[in-house]
């Protein structure tokens, strides 16, 4: 069951075009990860999801609902925390924790206490005394101290250490547990690969890839290192194969993930000795489809 | 202290360059006013006996307690223009000087801006530094324009040393409330708290001049808008009030530098107390979070306007004795109306007050647009509450602060009128003659939503709409400015009662125009992208 739907979303600011035309949709009861770097779009998608944006094109509905024009009604039921928490320096952490809620609806108090102990978080301080960390903790309470059905987090865990992420994970995976459905915007990829069903890859305003991790992996190489009792000179030559480097008598090479059958079956009659394969971490298929901007970025800087 | 220094020369050019629109307007804007007001005079009162009728309708403690003591035997153009000008323009110096101070340190601080600055090879003072580099800058621009404008117009009483000092009052009064502001920037925490706690030393110094002068009391030295109306500028031409001014300025400026060399980036000296673990119940709704947001400020002007209010009204007796041992001033001044005195000057007063208690709602309403800038708004809006119902919440605000600030003027001054006067004016004369006004403060209430609703980048051009306002009414009350420049204003439009028949037309007029702005604009603020 979808429960967030995106057809064909478009936005421009003045001349440039923010989002050109994004579609994905996030099923009941699944993390679906939104990753992408800074200024691909993620942030514009999300506001527009929210209803601070107005699109110029395409549709947008949460529960079936116009996130425009129902705006109101949607918020009653989902939860966001965005990435950079701006708080009121002279309210303190408890009070806006509790403002949230009761703007929200209902507030489980005492979720509400078990989060906040949870997070290491003093409720008493103003806000102006809070890092950008303890500001996300704040957003992190008051959302998942909700009974909402989606929740839409833009990059929750810039701010947060190692432990606190951990945290934020668990909090993630109960919610989940629940039946609920999540829209994780992130460029952390552990985490993405930790905690998501789904992932959506979004690049100058439009979606590149989307799919499972597992179906995605499909999409990129599996990398190999053998070691073989005769040297296989005709490796080289094979389809499919790339970056093949010689180290003593190991050899490492990348393979399309279709083409793993007839590489394994070349190699046998060469005596495998030693076999070791890593599929794809999300980062090489990140890289896969930003390599070469990062590539020519880091030429431009120099 | 080079090192403290560095980088200073480079933010000022970034100040002026970034703000440039901003300085300009203000600064043309005051000069144009200034350069015309001697013009105007001068058509509508070429002979030396008609400034002289003019003169005699001056000589009252309540013209004292607005525009100071001037020279009304030798009431030349340039004694006059001084007189009912200078005060005033000094003022509106001031609240530019104040809102820029602040805009360039607090402000910049509170943002996160200097942060970011003083990451860089950028000395501590330096951001400080650039900030009173660019007020001077404005100060001795806005002097120079003025002089060498007045001076230009080669008027008859307007000799060049008057308008050299007429400048020099003008920038001096700038710089020392510059200085003022950039204290402020150090004790207060936040921009708000910068702008408001000048603001306060703005109005005090108003209150204090008041009360020396209409006493005639060295009370005045206190104050240093007193010092403005002690320079007389194109009469005595008494300099020594601006080197006061001056040297003042530059002693408060030291003072802010030891200041931020003492204290944290972001914090200040005025500490606000430990918090609460929950929300009180009353906060559970955008209206109760913008009241907790503005409680301070709503407090602090309440007083202010009490005050106000109170000094206005104790000088209603005065102003009644020293008309009635005067015959001839009575009639003259009365003209067709039988009224008492005090009556006659209750809509003038009534329209300052009105002014002023314009100013907090019209902060209300800068809010919305700062917590949009400062990206609060995206996570109030992701909850269930809709764009109507928080702006409804600034707005409702916004004219509850219109009502009460007009209305705790009018309480003020009836009090204080009760136990001065010996037929003191009734409850019901008071209030309706401040309550006449309000139409016109909620049309500029409306005017700031419609701009929030459509163009929020140039929200800030209702403080221009309101000095022109305040120019052309305030000159308007006194002669006649051209009929249509007093009208563009709402406040043009308001029935100077009791003198005039009350104009329910006008009034029901205005309410509907500042009924159709404030829905316009929350039209507008629904179908708008959120920045």
């Amino acid at each position: 069951m979808k429960i967030l739907d995106v057809k064909g979303l478009t936005k421009t600011f003045g001349t440039f075009k923010a989002l050109d035309g994004v579609d994905f949709e996030v099923r009941k009861g699944e993390v679906f990860g939104f990753i992408g770097p800074n200024g691909a779009g993620k942030s514009t998608t999300i506001r527009v999801l929210l209803g601070l944006l107005k699109r110029d094109a395409g549709t947008a509905t949460i529960f079936g609902q116009d996130v425009w024009t129902d705006a109101v009604a949607i918020h009653e039921r989902i939860a966001y925390v965005p990435g950079d928490v701006n708080l009121w320096p002279n309210l303190t952490g408890g009070e806006v924790i509790d403002l949230f809620a009761s703007l929200q609806g209902r507030l489980n108090s005492k979720r509400r206490d078990e989060l906040i102990a949870k997070f290491d978080l003093d409720p008493t301080k103003k806000c102006r005394t809070y890092s950008k960390g303890n500001r996300q903790k704040i957003a992190l309470v008051a959302a998942f101290a909700s009974d909402a059905e989606l929740f839409i987090l833009d990059e929750p865990t810039s701010g947060l250490d190692p432990l606190m992420e951990r945290i934020f994970q668990e909090c993630v995976e109960e919610v989940k547990a629940e039946g609920k459905s999540v829209l994780l915007s992130s460029h952390i990829l552990s985490e993405v690969e930790r905690l998501c069903d789904r992932v959506g890859i979004i690049r100058q305003g439009v979606i590149v890839e989307v799919g499972t991790l597992a179906e995605l992996r499909h999409l990129t190489r599996t990398k190999f290192v053998v070691q073989l009792n005769t040297p296989a000179d005709g490796l080289g030559d094979l389809v499919g194969v790339y970056e093949l480097n010689r180290i003593d008598d190991s050899w490492s090479f990348q393979v399309d993930s279709e083409k793993l059958g007839a590489v394994i079956s070349y190699l046998s009659p060469f005596g495998i000795r030693k076999l070791e394969s890593a599929p794809p971490t999300l980062e090489d298929l990140f890289m896969q489809h930003y390599g070469d901007e990062v590539g020519a970025s880091l030429e431009g800087d120099s | 202290m080079g090192q403290l220094m560095k980088g200073s020369i480079r933010l000022t050019r970034f100040i002026v360059r970034r703000d440039f629109v901003r300085l300009v307007l203000w600064v043309v804007g005051i000069a144009a006013i200034t350069l015309a007001v001697p013009l105007a005079f001068q058509d509508l009162y070429p002979t030396q006996e008609q400034r002289n009728v003019m003169a005699e309708t001056m000589r009252n403690p309540a013209m004292t307690a607005m525009v100071g003591p001037g020279n009304l035997e030798h009431y030349t153009l340039g004694a006059m223009t001084a007189h009912q000008m200078l005060l005033m323009t000094a003022v509106a110096v001031a609240l530019m000087n104040i809102l820029l101070a602040v805009r360039f340190t607090r402000a910049e601080e509170e943002s996160g801006i200097t942060e970011m600055l003083r990451a860089l090879a950028v000395g501590r003072r330096s951001p400080l530094i650039a900030a009173l580099s660019v007020l001077v800058g404005v100060n001795l621009l806005l002097t120079l324009i003025t002089w060498l404008g007045l001076a230009s117009l080669r008027l008859e009483g307007l000799d060049s040393t008057g308008a050299l000092l007429y400048g020099l009052t003008l920038g001096g009064t700038g710089l020392f409330f510059a200085g003022v502001a950039v204290v402020c920037a150090q004790l207060a925490e936040s921009a708000r708290g910068a702008t408001s706690l000048s603001m306060i030393v703005l109005v005090l110094s108003y209150l204090i001049r008041s009360a020396g002068d209409v006493t005639e009391s060295a009370v005045s030295w206190f104050s240093p808008l007193g010092w403005v109306t002690f320079v007389q500028p194109f009469s005595e031409n008494n300099g020594w009030p601006i080197v006061l001014a001056v040297t003042s300025s530059m002693l408060l400026g030291m003072l802010a530098g030891s200041l931020q060399g003492r204290r944290d980036l972001g914090s200040g000296f005025i500490r606000t107390k430990p918090g609460r673990i929950h929300a009180s119940a009353y906060l559970a709704s955008p209206l109760g979070l913008v009241l907790r947001l503005q409680r301070t400020g709503m407090i602090i002007w309440a007083i202010g306007m009490l005050m106000l209010g109170i000094s206005y009204g104790s000088v209603l007796g005065d102003m009644e004795s020293f008309f009635d041992g005067n015959e001839l001033l009575k009639s003259m001044l009365a003209g067709n109306s039988n009224r008492p005195i005090a009556e006659q000057f209750l809509p003038m007063l009534m329209l300052v007050m009105a002014f002023i208690a314009t100013i907090p709602g019209i902060l209300v309403m800068h809010k919305l647009a700062s917590e949009e800038k400062k990206g609060r708004i995206d996570s109030l809006l992701g909850l269930r509450v809709s764009r109507y119902r928080i702006m409804g919440a600034y707005v409702l605000v916004a004219l509850l602060n219109g009502v009460v600030m007009n209305s705790l003027a009018a309480v003020g001054l009836w009090a204080a009128g009760r136990s001065v006067m010996d037929k003191p004016l009734s409850l019901e004369l008071v209030f309706g003659a401040s309550a006449v006004q309000l139409p016109a403060i909620a049309v500029m209430i409306g005017v700031n939503a419609f701009l929030i609703g459509f163009i929020p980048k140039w929200s800030s051009v209702i403080w221009l709409y309101l000095v022109y306002s305040f120019m052309t009414l305030y000159l308007g009350s006194l002669f006649q400015v051209p009929e249509w420049a007093a009208r563009i204003s709402p406040f043009g439009w308001v029935p100077e009662w009791p003198i005039e028949m009350m104009n329910w037309m006008a009034a029901g007029c205005l309410f509907v125009i500042a009924v159709g702005l404030l829905s316009a604009g929350m039209y507008g603020y629904r179908n708008r992208d959120i920045q």
